[in-house]
């Protein structure tokens, strides 16, 4: 297991071992609910099963990744049911969130019709209101053109998708880290992103506060599988006057955080397949599992965290 | 006038590094479904996201394929652009390519970057 955390900034005692063993499997979504600027999230289970509303909220929102429609290897030969599984768990929320993210990876493959499939399969959720970033397996072939023509129509998407939105007082950037990508290197925002970004949040007050969602960890994950962005630092730069930044990302189908000053970073879990945590595998590719442990595997661990030092996050799905 | 006159000779440009470029490989990649394998070609093997062998020395005019092993799709895109790259390779698919003029020629897998590798063409 290589070295990937580097520093406890905040002092919690989380040291590797530690944070391993809080390191979650899990497989629908999370809900984060944003109160007074601080996010936290919640499990699906435990609001299902709540009997009073949800907790006092401004704003609540899911976040649901990796569908990767069209696989159908061993890892998972049916992922449009376990899909569908999530969307009833979302369904199942006592209040419904107010929008939905995707962090990529709708399909496997980027064909039409797995995008097909998944925006039918996709209108049997009751919240309507999807925020979309690509992963790398939505822009093989086209350079994302596909992806783009379906998931942006609602939002002024720069460049190759890039966009940003307001909700209850909180700023929405949606970054594409996924495209032209170079030998041997991460994910990658590039020049003209970084330019947009900065300008975006330059007339945003430092108490705003912001989440940023893109596909691929803007932190270092795990740099030897590729699980990072080459240049997440100049972004981040630019949002290190903000007091609440929450950084969601898809990708590595685990939940992993991390918080380092102002900034928390979480990857959602997938609701296709596991992949393997770092560098405990040859490599980074869907984890295969008996068929009867699967859904368990996709869901059940539960992660704590402080944000900042206030607030408890506590994030526990489940598919079983 | 100007202008449009060197536009010209931009575009005249590029289109003869395109042709020099693709005229290194004298056929353009092939994706097939099929697990047939290839007489006399050189196979790289894409497995556990690294192509293997990671350096294959072939002579000009011999055949080499790719064939994807992993359950994830990869790619095979020349870092110079000096061959046509293939389309998104699923499992057991394969792509080949007809090596050209000598020399040693990168690539890399354009979804996983991490994934690289180097071809080198000798005289027959």
């Amino acid at each position: 297991m290589s070295d990937y955390i580097t520093h406890d900034h905040e002092h919690d005692g989380l040291d590797r071992r530690g944070f391993l063993q809080c390191m979650a499997w899990a497989g629908t979504g999370l809900l984060w609910t944003v109160s007074g600027g601080v996010l936290a999230s919640k499990t699906l289970a435990q609001i299902a099963q709540a009997a009073g509303p949800l907790p006092a909220a401004d704003l609540s929102f899911l976040q649901i990744s990796d569908s990767h429609i069209g696989f159908s290897k061993e890892a998972n030969k049916d992922v449009t049911e376990t899909f569908k599984i999530a969307l009833d768990r979302i369904n199942a929320l006592p209040a419904p969130p107010s929008f939905l993210i995707h962090t990529g990876d709708i399909t496997q493959l980027s064909k039409p019709e797995e995008f097909d499939t998944f925006d039918e399969v996709l209108k049997s959720c009751r919240t309507k209101d999807v925020f979309y970033v690509p992963g790398e397996h939505d822009v093989l072939n086209d350079g994302g053109k596909l992806y783009r023509d379906r998931y942006l129509k609602d939002v002024e998407g720069k460049g190759s998708g890039w966009y940003s939105f307001n909700k209850n007082g909180v700023h929405f950037i949606g970054l594409v880290n996924v495209l032209n990508l170079q030998a041997g290197g991460l994910g990658q925002l590039g020049d003209e992103q970084l330019e947009w970004l900065e300008a975006d949040v330059k007339d945003l007050g430092s108490s705003t506060p912001v989440v940023v969602f893109a596909h691929i960890p803007l932190w270092a994950v795990y740099p030897q599988w590729g699980w990072g962005t080459s240049d997440s630092e100049r972004a981040l730069g630019y949002l290190k006057r903000f007091g609440s930044v929450t950084v969601l990302n898809g990708h590595i189908h685990q939940v992993l955080q991390k918080v380092e000053g102002n900034v928390t970073f979480h990857s959602a879990m997938s609701t296709a397949f596991p992949q393997p945590a770092p560098g405990t595998a040859p490599s980074p590719g869907p984890m295969k599992v008996p068929a009867e442990k699967l859904r368990s595997l996709l869901g059940l661990t539960t992660v704590q965290y402080k944000q900042g030092k206030t607030g408890l996050a506590v994030v526990d799905s489940n598919l079983s | 006038m100007t202008t449009f006159t060197l536009k010209n000779q931009l575009a005249a440009l590029l289109c003869g590094i395109g042709f020099l470029n693709l005229s290194l490989f004298a056929l353009a990649g092939e994706v097939n479904d099929s697990a047939a394998t290839v007489a006399n070609s050189n196979k790289i093997e894409i497995k556990d996201f690294a192509f293997n062998p990671p350096t294959l020395t072939v002579k000009s005019g011999e055949k080499i394929t790719w064939i994807n092993r992993d359950d994830e799709p990869h790619t095979v895109v020349s870092v110079e652009k000096q061959f046509k790259k293939s389309t998104a390779l699923d499992t057991d698919q394969e792509f080949t390519i007809t090596a050209g003029i000598p020399g040693t020629y990168t690539y890399y897998c354009s979804v996983h970057p991490k994934m690289t590798g180097t071809i080198v063409i000798v005289k027959s």
